[in-house]
This record gives C-alpha cells, structure tokens and sequence, in this order.
C-alpha cells in the first residue's frame, strides 16, 4: 500500500481537485482522478522524500470549521475597522508568538491561518523556525492575542500533525 | 425561485461590499503593514460569497451543479497568506525604520529575512575580495 500509494494524501488531494476542476462528478471524471491520483505522486516520489503526518483526520475537519468561522468574524472585524476608524488611530504593533510546533507543515498552517484570521498577519519566521512574527492591525493587550493563537490555533494543530 | 434569486443577489451584494471594503482598507490605511490586512481578510469572505452565489445561481437556476467554485475558494486560501507574507517580507527588508519596530525572536538568532539577507551581504562581501 506504501510502495502504491507513497502520499496518501497527495493522492487523495489530487483526485479531489480534478473532479472539481473539470466540473463534473462522474465516474469518468473520478477515473481520470484516481489515477493521476496515483501516477503523479508515484512519478515525483523522489522529490518528496518526507510526508506529513496527520494523526487525528478528524480533529482537520474541526479545525476547518473554527477557522471558516473565525475567518467570517475577521472580516466583519476588519470591514468595521476600515470604515469607522481613522488609519493613524489603530494600535497596530508586531507581537512575536513563540511556536511549540516542529514540523514544517504544521507552521505553514498556522502562518495561513494567522493571516486568514482575526487582525492578524504573519510577516516573518525566526531563522531557526521557532518563532513567527505576527503584526496585528489593532490590538490593546498584545499578551492576550498571543495567548489567543496559542490556544485557539496552535494547540489544535499540534494534535493534529505532532 | 424567487427566494433562491433573493439569496443569491443578497450574498453577491455581501459579497461586493466586502470586496469594496477590502480595496478601501487597501487605498486608506496609512501604512504598507497595515494595508495588507484589507486584502488578505476583507477579500475572502467577499470571494466567498460571491462563489457561494455562483454555485447556487448554477445549481437551482441553471439546474446544473457546479462545483469548481470550490477549488477557486481553495486556493485563495492557499494563496493569500504566501502573497501576504512574502509582501511583509520585502518590505521589512527594504525598510530600515520598520526593522527597529519588529519585536524580538526570543531565540538566540534573528528574524529569517534579516538573517538571510547579512548573510548574503557577508557572501557578496567575501565574492568581491576574491575577485580583487
């Protein structure tokens, strides 16, 4: 199973964005799907030498979930600060968050998500990827935002992928 | 109909005034970190409902599914924060007064863009002394 399918989720990736790429739930469509779904990741095995591993799939699902909602609560946050506020008068400032997580991957999702969300932007990573610069657009207690992303964010991916 | 109708025209007007909102946090924020906050958030939701539309208009209208709005939503997720930080990157270093605002690591070494970029100086320095 290893030796066929060497990134399982690589695989299961590529199928998905097939079917929805030539716009057609069918089983042709799914057919063609499968099977790049399999050659490609088969053919540019050597390129990936390490694969990510996700430990708990269900716990993505959650976190999917908290993230479209918190990325639909930035938005109203963000579209009322543009508007109402002057420029000059928001209290924007760069925190740093130190980072427990290790892997590679799992950094880039919290650095995605950071900048999806709540008046947060990640700007920078430390050279040795072990802190992530963040700028927040307004915030009064810099402490609580780091807090915030390490409860909210971080622990949940380290469940998932450490 | 008319009530699918409705909620498609409702959420592409959510979906434009965010998109507006976006672009003017874009052109009124007085600075380039600030700025990028417009585009990166206010654009998704806006992207988003627009697609949401999208689908609904082709789904009960058209009586066509469609889904590859999905995949367009998908990778403006995926695209937005590298845009964002890659922006954020250039400009801390090209701007020698937004370095000294940064906060610290707190690890022994510096931010990865300052790190790379002495180092690379240190590199050109050692090229020219050997071509001399």
């Amino acid at each position: 199973m290893a030796r066929l399918f060497p990134h399982p989720i690589l695989s299961v990736v590529i199928t998905l964005v097939w079917v929805l790429l030539v716009n057609d739930i069918s089983a042709g469509a799914a057919a063609l799907g499968i099977l790049l779904g399999w050659a490609i990741p088969k053919l540019t095995h050597p390129y990936w030498p390490d694969r990510p591993r996700i430990r708990r799939p269900l716990a993505v699902l959650e976190y999917v979930g908290i993230v479209l909602k918190d990325i639909a609560v930035s938005n109203i946050q963000v579209a009322y600060l543009v508007l109402f506020r002057r420029g000059d008068t928001l209290r924007s400032q760069y925190v740093t968050v130190p980072l427990d997580l290790t892997t590679a991957e799992a950094i880039t999702a919290l650095a995605g998500t950071i900048t999806l969300t709540p008046g947060t932007v990640s700007a920078d990573l430390s050279a040795d990827g072990r802190s992530l610069l963040v700028h927040c657009l307004e915030t009064a207690d810099p402490a609580a935002t780091v807090a915030q992303i390490k409860e909210r964010y971080e622990g949940r991916l380290k469940e998932i992928f450490e | 109909m008319v009530i699918a109708e409705i909620a498609i025209s409702l959420l592409i007007l959510v979906g434009a005034f965010f998109l507006f909102v976006g672009s003017l946090g874009l052109a009124k924020l007085p600075d380039l970190m600030r700025r990028l906050h417009g585009p990166t958030k206010a654009t998704t939701l806006g992207i988003g409902s627009m697609l949401i539309a999208s689908m609904l208009y082709f789904w009960i209208v058209e009586g066509n599914p469609s889904i590859h709005e999905l995949l367009i939503t998908l990778f403006l997720f995926l695209t937005a924060p590298v845009t964002a930080q890659m922006i954020a990157k250039a400009y801390i270093l090209h701007n020698i007064q937004e370095r000294e605002v940064l906060t610290e690591t707190g690890r022994p070494v510096g931010w990865a863009t300052l790190d790379a970029a002495e180092a690379d100086e240190h590199s050109e320095v050692t090229q020219t002394s050997s071509n001399a």
